[in-house]
């Protein structure tokens, strides 16, 4: 019985509004914008920081990597062939971080040599990666077939390498073909195996690729040594780098963020010139609650002040209204009906007048998502909950705007409202 | 005409013999510093089943004594029971219960509600009796064939001429099946033809044992009633007729 008279309430609410279509329209406007500014911003929030934790996830929560820039006054001089661009990481900043940070548990050094390697009559441009065992430990990828770099291969002095999957198929035709050896500039190195490598997606940049080929660092340096020398139209670019990237593996996530101040301090000390990039994969979720933070404040005003303005806006109508029907609620009064009836029909009212402006609300609050990745390259990520706090928010403010005409209206004298034209 | 006993007996049916009883009841209205008194006194009972007319020059306090009656007021000073319950203890919900299953209202306007159809309008009191749809449409359907407007039932009193109009308040005045009836100038807003029409249906209903109290001013209206009551600057000036009210 109970269930039946809401049903009713709410359908003689929705046949009042439409009587007044326009105007229960514009009256919900203030609330389409508070909620639609709702959902944006817990999207804005939640892409960022769904994003963070993707790359956080993909570059190791607990790693620090550091990568060598060509500094732009080396890039002019090396261009104009004055002097040899000497930049990058070093073996030395390796043996300090070694030596000196105790909250360190892998230092991978990394020496990056573009060249092609072929195999019978197949070749690829590959990107020939110079590094330890420990690479593996740092970057996660599972072996498909064959083995790691191991410490034996370094004492050995072999010629080894391991290529990615993508690699492998370029090169080998099958997988299968692990053993033989391809040649890499004037050198041959013997495939020992094959891994799996990241699927190169967005922004996030892993520090491996499909066109791997990793070989013991000792090695790289016998073979190819530490100058790069390009060949570009006329003339001939030359460059000195050590190393091109150092991955640094730390104990536990509580202790990056003083490892990588510590970083910092050792290698502002030893670079002069900043010659290098730290990237903090943990300070990126610092970064996204700092975007989400922004975007809550900007947006949760904006939201706010629609649902204050909404919120009047509809007690202004229903003000109106009470007076407009005034006479309607001293038949209604006379009839029988209770106080507390009638502020539940004009509450019932209310409340469906801003649920229908939630309901646009929300989609608003779906497009806007959309055109901000759309036009600014923000992820954006609606979560499921933001909906159901948004009809939330848009019951609220009908119930709490709402209340204070509908008691003006049960308040009225019966023989007045009757009265009253 | 008798009078007014204190000792109101038990009916048969647990009801009191006297259906409205008021004992020196007072409505006084502030203006400023002036006091109006639109009841100066009133002590009248009305028994079960029968028609009164009340009558007077305007501003007499008629409208006033009816919706003292109807209880959509509280008199000033003074008792009024209704079958034998004393209306001055009930508060507001009680007056609406009150409201809701004893009295059914007839006005000058019609009164009622535009943008409600005429079963809507009919329905209006079963809906806060409670009463579960398809027995209020029913009962909505039965009242409108009675007032002689079954064809009518989807329709907005704004499409209905006023004697239609006053008959869907008669029905709706009937839903909730009330002893009494209390109507103010019910033919006031109408022709003299339609008025009649209107009158012969209180006539019917009162033959049918509603008890009906109607304000009116038009002699000819007020001979339907078998009792008149007139008033004068706030009290019963005299009483023509009827059996049971008193002064
Ligand atoms: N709400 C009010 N405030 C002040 N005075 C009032 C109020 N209602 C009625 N009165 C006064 O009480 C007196 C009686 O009014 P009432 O409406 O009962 O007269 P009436 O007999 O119905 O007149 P009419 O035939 O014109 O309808 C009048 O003098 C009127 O001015
Ligand atoms: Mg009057």
């Amino acid at each position: 019985m109970h269930q039946i008279r809401v049903v009713r309430n709410i359908l003689l609410g929705i046949k009042n509004l439409l009587l007044h279509k326009l105007r229960s329209l514009l009256t919900v406007l203030g609330v389409v914008f508070g909620v639609g500014s709702v959902i944006a911003m817990l999207s804005v929030g939640e892409g960022a920081s769904q994003e963070a934790l993707e790359q956080i996830r993909k570059l190791g929560s607990n790693n620090i990597i550091l990568t060598a820039v060509k500094l732009a006054e080396d890039e002019a001089a090396s261009a104009r062939h004055i002097h040899m661009g000497i930049y990058g990481l070093r073996y030395e900043d390796v043996l300090q971080i070694r030596e000196t940070m105790s909250a360190v548990t892998r230092t991978v050094p990394v020496k990056h040599i573009r060249k092609k390697g072929r195999l019978g009559e197949r070749s690829l441009e590959l990107r020939i990666v110079g590094t330890t065992p420990d690479w593996f430990g740092v970057v996660d990828r599972s072996i498909t077939v064959g083995r790691i770099l191991s410490e034996h291969d370094f004492e050995q002095r072999a010629a080894v390498c391991v290529l990615t999957e993508y690699g492998a198929r370029r090169l080998l035709a099958t997988e299968h073909t692990v053993g033989e050896s391809i040649r890499i500039g004037g050198n041959y190195f013997k495939i020992i195996g094959i891994v799996q490598s990241e699927q190169v997606s967005g922004a996030i940049q892993t520090p491996d690729l499909e066109v791997d080929a990793y070989i013991p660092l000792n090695i790289a340096r016998e073979f190819y040594g530490d100058m790069i020398v390009r060949r570009t139209a006329g003339s001939r670019e030359r460059e000195f780098v050590e190393l091109h990237q150092i991955l640094v593996q730390v104990g536990s996530d509580e202790q990056v963020e003083a490892t990588a101040a510590a970083l910092k301090a050792m290698l502002e000390r030893s670079h002069k010139k900043k010659d290098y990039r730290m990237n903090v994969p943990l300070a990126l979720r610092r970064a996204a609650e700092q975007t989400k933070r922004t975007f809550n404040i900007v947006l949760g005003s904006i939201a706010g002040i629609s649902l204050l303005v909404g919120g009047i806006g509809i007690m202004n109508i229903m003000l109106a209204s009470v007076t407009e029907r005034t006479r309607e609620i001293g038949i209604r009064r006379a009839i029988g009906a209770k106080r507390r009836q009638i502020i539940g029909q004009f509450l019932v009212e209310t409340v469906v007048l801003s649920s229908v402006g939630g309901v646009i609300g929300i989609g608003i609050g779906l497009l806007f998502p959309w055109l901000i990745t759309q036009f600014a390259g923000m992820p954006t990520i609606v979560p499921g909950y933001s909906i159901a706090l948004s009809l939330g928010i848009s019951v609220g403010v009908g119930l709490i705007f709402g209340l204070y005409p509908a008691i003006r209206a049960a308040k009225l004298d019966p023989i007045v409202a009757l009265r009253h034209e | 005409m008798s009078a007014a006993n204190k000792e109101s007996d038990m009916q048969d049916d647990g009801r009191s013999k006297t259906l409205v009883r008021f004992d020196d009841v007072r409505k006084v209205y502030q203006m400023g510093t002036a006091e109006v008194r639109a009841l100066d006194g009133v002590s009248l009972s009305f028994g079960w089943g029968s028609f009164w007319a009340i009558m007077g020059p305007s501003g007499s306090g008629k409208s006033t004594l009816l919706n003292l009656l109807g209880c959509l007021d509280r008199p000033s000073s003074g008792r009024y029971e209704f079958d034998g319950r004393d209306v001055g203890t009930l508060n507001d919900d009680g007056l609406s219960e009150l409201r809701l299953r004893e009295l059914g209202f007839i006005f000058q306007s019609f009164n009622l509600i535009p943008q409600l159809t005429v079963q809507e309008n009919i329905e209006l009191p079963l809906y806060y009796l409670g009463w579960d749809q398809s027995r209020s449409l029913q009962r909505a359907k039965e009242l409108a064939e009675e007032v002689g407007l079954g064809d009518r039932l989807s329709h907005r009193p704004m499409e209905l001429s006023g004697g239609q109009q006053q008959r869907v308040a008669i029905a709706r005045s009937l839903a909730n099946d009330p002893p009494i009836l209390l109507a103010d100038e019910p033919t006031g807003n109408l022709d003299s033809a339609t008025g009649t029409q209107i009158l012969e249906l209180l006539g019917k209903l009162h033959q049918r044992g509603k008890t009906i109290i109607m304000v009116t001013h038009e002699e000819d209206i007020a001979s339907y009633a078998t009792g008149q009551l007139h008033m004068l600057d706030g009290v019963i000036d005299r009483v023509e007729g009827g059996t049971d009210a008193s002064n």
